[in-house]
């Protein structure tokens, strides 16, 4: 291998996928790195360059972060009092049913997987584009309208869908919801299905096939990995839910019976079909948040990852199970088979486990650097350790028979997706240096975080107390128990301090805009993607490293620091 | 997430873990010994039905273990954070392997898992036991209200959303339930019984109450069924044997008969939008 591969020849091998855009690429020089293309807002509609579709992704989902957000504050001011008029029982069912769809369709996953993934991971395998730039933009394009297309619903004359986010029939048939809105929403799930099913096979292919030489499977950095893992995952659940919404159209308006009571339907299956998806849909966000702290927590303590391989296989082993508990969500339907999920639903926190010990293991020892990014990561693990616990009450039959549908349940699911809101700041405020050239403001950074961190567990240990004491989800007035108040206020307040934490963010971003320069590696980071230019150039490297460990550029960097060879490391405790 | 073991210590420190090891089993151990009625309520509630009082003991043991589990696990992220922080420029071990600590972290948890899984199956099947009964109540689930009918005898309550209907079971006794809908998914929850389930169109679900304690308690759609989900609630009052005779046979009179139409005639009543009237007679044990 030689030492430095030239980027013509390495974008060789895989420039016969990109469009008539790149090839009018110039050969790409230190001096000139430009790349001729459209400029302006023409390179933003028209680029296939997956980093400014990277981009375009972090956007939009930031941007449905906040109007997710928006829709949770009205909610949590609804339930301040027992009998409070704030919004009627009819926009209550709206809101919070497009909360739901909002946080889990149009921001968790598509800024899962395709916003940062898309910009990150091309470049930390040294690739110099996904494997196919056009289906790439056509991913976004999907995306983007399915969000428009979702959020039409609020201005039809029913109102948009109203029946949660999980749309069990028969209340989302045409009898029991017959809104347009409800059409726009299985609308709006199609175009982003489609739009993730493509993003799937792009990270699949493009992580199996455009490698550069020496990047080895067990060389990839753990993010690349739980991309590839949740690419597969989106590959084998997303068409499920995609068929499941065809059908479900044509219950509505094709006078097909598959999910009705009558003449032959069978309710209950929507929800097999939907879990089905549901589930994996689950690892399919949170595994791309856990490849993020993953990057994040080494870096910051100085250390490569504690028990990589054992982090490979975690990962794969939570993808594997994941698809065998889609019935823990309805243990209390009477027609599952209980203790086969329930066993299949607990052994998920064996994987899940080892990750969070792998993750204290790689800080054991480490000169823990506390940047906003770091602090988030611990604020993730630290979160994501109480949602883990309290899925595993959930995952017993007799346990969920009493917690179901109550806010436990509501607490239990916003630990474990506020623990990857907290993962997600801390990839941007790790990779925005990379992505923009320039970092964001620390201390608005430490300040958000300790706004989101506490502000997360106020707005759900009361919930978790709220649902034990019987509140029922979904319900817009409590009128039953005015005692639940004083918790309700205090899950308020929580909630409040998260949609400003969520404000410091946008606040942060333009107080630092072009503010303090990040030069190509500011974390003295380990993966490729800090090798090159902030912002990379048009397909990403002039050069690479040599790369003989997962953590090239720190090998390139510390060249006095042996590469580590995995599990036979000399300088190392184990072997 | 589970178990004991700690990051990285090298081999000098295996025999302290191991040590941890055994306490993190001992402790659960002095604490059956104890009983496990001593143990903390966990902001659980002891329910009022035999059913309800093994899911109740469950929930203690679980909640025991996630706290001894999540309380290990934090002091540790905790000491990390405190202990390695950024003390100068140096570059640390750049330990990557442990693979007995990796072994043990992956082995402990999966014996606990098999633990709590054990203790599930037991609990479960006496939850869901249905032992031959001679009272049934035929529950029927509506858009938003219920029907609570006994095929034994003529007695028949049902009621929507403000007029919330309340049905009777006998203390003591061992009452046989059949679950359906007439529409949507609806959710079938009484708190103090700790258990819910849903009433599904199309498929009849059954299960069994003992209760033990007399009083009134609150019961509430927990699935979302439309626009009135919020106010789908209904009562059910524990009541003596004697009592619930008693409340059996006037539905045999005139007058009962007279109130069951009566009941018939409450449901017909359009939907007020203004602010819901609950009676105030109802509270249960909270």
């Amino acid at each position: 291998m030689t030492d430095l591969l030239e980027p013509s020849s390495l974008s060789a091998d895989s420039h016969g996928h990109s469009d008539a855009d790149h090839n009018s690429a110039s050969p790409h020089d230190g001096a000139h790195h430009e790349h001729h293309g459209a400029t302006g807002i023409l390179n933003w509609l028209t680029s296939t360059d997956h980093k400014v579709i990277g981009m375009s992704y972090t956007i939009t989902s930031v941007a449905m972060l906040v109007i997710g957000g928006a829709f949770a504050m009205v909610i949590r001011a609804q339930l301040v009092a027992p009998n409070n008029h704030l919004v009627n029982f009819s926009q209550y069912n709206e809101l919070f049913t497009m909360h739901g769809s909002v946080m889990i369709y149009l921001f968790a996953g598509p800024f899962a997987f395709g916003a940062l993934a898309n910009f990150i991971v091309p470049i930390q395998i040294g690739a110099p584009d996904m494997a196919f730039p056009r289906l790439n933009a056509l991913s976004y394009w999907l995306y983007l309208t399915g969000s428009i297309t979702m959020l039409l619903g609020f201005f039809t004359a029913g109102g948009a869908a109203n029946f949660g986010w999980v749309a069990y029939a028969p209340l989302s048939d045409i009898i029991n919801s017959p809104g347009a809105g409800a059409d726009l929403w299985i609308g709006a799930l199609l175009l982003t299905g489609f739009s993730a099913i493509f993003t799937g096979v792009n990270l699949t292919a493009t992580i199996f096939y455009l490698r550069a030489p020496g990047m080895t499977l067990f060389r990839m950095p753990i993010f690349t990995w739980n991309l590839l893992v949740t690419g597969i995952l989106i590959l084998l659940a997303f068409p499920v839910l995609t068929a499941g919404l065809i059908m479900l159209f044509c219950d509505r308006h094709f006078q097909t019976h598959i999910y009705t009571q009558h003449l032959g339907g069978v309710p209950v299956l929507w929800q097999h079909i939907f879990w089905f998806w549901g589930h994996p849909e689950v690892y399919i966000l949170a595994l791309p948040f856990f490849g993020m702290v993953t990057e994040i927590i080494p870096v910051f303590s100085k250390k490569p990852v504690f028990g990589y391989k054992g982090m490979v296989f975690a990962t794969l082993t939570i993808a594997a199970l994941s698809l065998g508990v889609w019935a823990h969500h309805m243990f209390t339907t009477g027609v599952v088979l209980l203790p086969f999920f329930s066993i299949m639903s607990l052994l998920i926190a064996v994987p899940t486990g080892i990750k969070i010990f792998n993750w204290i293991g790689t800080m054991w020892r480490g000169q823990i650097w506390f940047s906003t990014a770091m602090l988030m990561s611990i604020g993730f693990v630290v979160t994501f350790l109480i949602g883990g616990l309290t899925g595993i009450y959930l995952a017993s039959p007799p346990l969920d028979f009493f917690a179901h549908d109550t806010y436990f349940v509501v607490a239990h699911f916003h630990s474990v997706v506020m623990a990857l809101v907290l993962g997600g700041m801390a990839g941007l405020y790790y990779w925005a240096p990379k992505m923009t050239g320039y970092l964001l403001n620390e201390r608005i950074g430490k300040f958000q975080f300790w706004l989101l961190f506490i502000g997360t567990q106020l707005l759900t240990f009361p919930q978790y107390v709220l649902g034990l004491q019987g509140m029922p989800r979904r319900i817009a007035q409590y009128i039953l128990d005015p005692g639940w108040q004083t918790l309700n206020i205090w899950s308020s307040v929580g909630g409040f301090m998260i949609g400003f934490s969520t404000l410091l963010f946008v606040v942060n971003l333009w107080v630092s805009w072009k503010k303090y320069p990040a030069g190509d590696n500011p974390w003295d980071a380990h993966t490729l993607e800090w090798y090159t230019t902030s912002p990379p150039p048009h397909h990403n490297f002039y050069r690479l490293p040599q790369i003989r460990s997962e953590r090239p550029t720190w090998d390139a960097n510390h060249p006095d620091s042996k590469a580590l060879v995995h599990g036979h490391n000399e300088d190392g405790a184990g072997h | 997430m589970d178990s004991t073991p700690q990051p990285p210590q090298g081999n000098a420190n295996r025999a302290r873990l191991s040590r941890r090891v055994r306490g993190l089993f001992a402790l659960p151990l002095a604490a059956l010994v104890l009983s496990g009625c001593s143990l903390p309520t966990f902001y659980g509630f002891k329910g009022v039905t035999t059913q309800s009082q093994s899911t109740y003991h469950l929930w203690q043991w679980f909640s025991l273990a996630a706290f001894i589990i999540g309380g290990f696990v934090l002091l540790l992220i905790l000491y990390a954070v405190i202990r390695y922080r950024r003390k100068g420029d140096s570059i640390p071990k750049q330990v990557q392997y442990h693979i007995p600590l990796e072994l043990l972290y992956t082995v402990i948890p999966i014996v606990i898992v098999f633990v709590l899984f054990a203790a599930t199956v037991v609990v479960e099947n006496k939850v869901t036991a249905e032992p031959k009964s001679s009272l049934t109540v035929n529950v029927n689930a509506f858009k938003w209200g219920w029907k609570f009918q006994y095929p034994q005898s003529n007695a028949l309550v049902y009621g929507q959303t403000t007029q919330a209907p309340m049905f009777q079971i006998p203390v003591d006794t061992n009452v046989h339930f059949t679950l359906t809908s007439s529409d949507v998914v609806h959710g079938f929850y009484i708190r103090e019984f700790d258990f819910s389930r849903y009433a599904l169109p199309g498929i009849t679900n059954t299960f069994n109450f003992t209760a033990v304690k007399t009083g009134t308690y609150f019961g509430q759609c927990s699935q979302l069924c439309g626009l009135y989900h919020t106010l789908m609630y209904f009562r059910v009052k524990v009541v003596s044997k004697s009592d619930f005779a008693a409340w059996v046979a006037q539905f045999n009179t005139k007058k009962g008969a007279a109130r069951a139409e009566a009941g018939a005639l409450a449901t017909k009543q359009i939907l007020s939008p203004g602010i819901p009237v609950i009676p105030a007679t109802t509270t249960g044990q909270k």
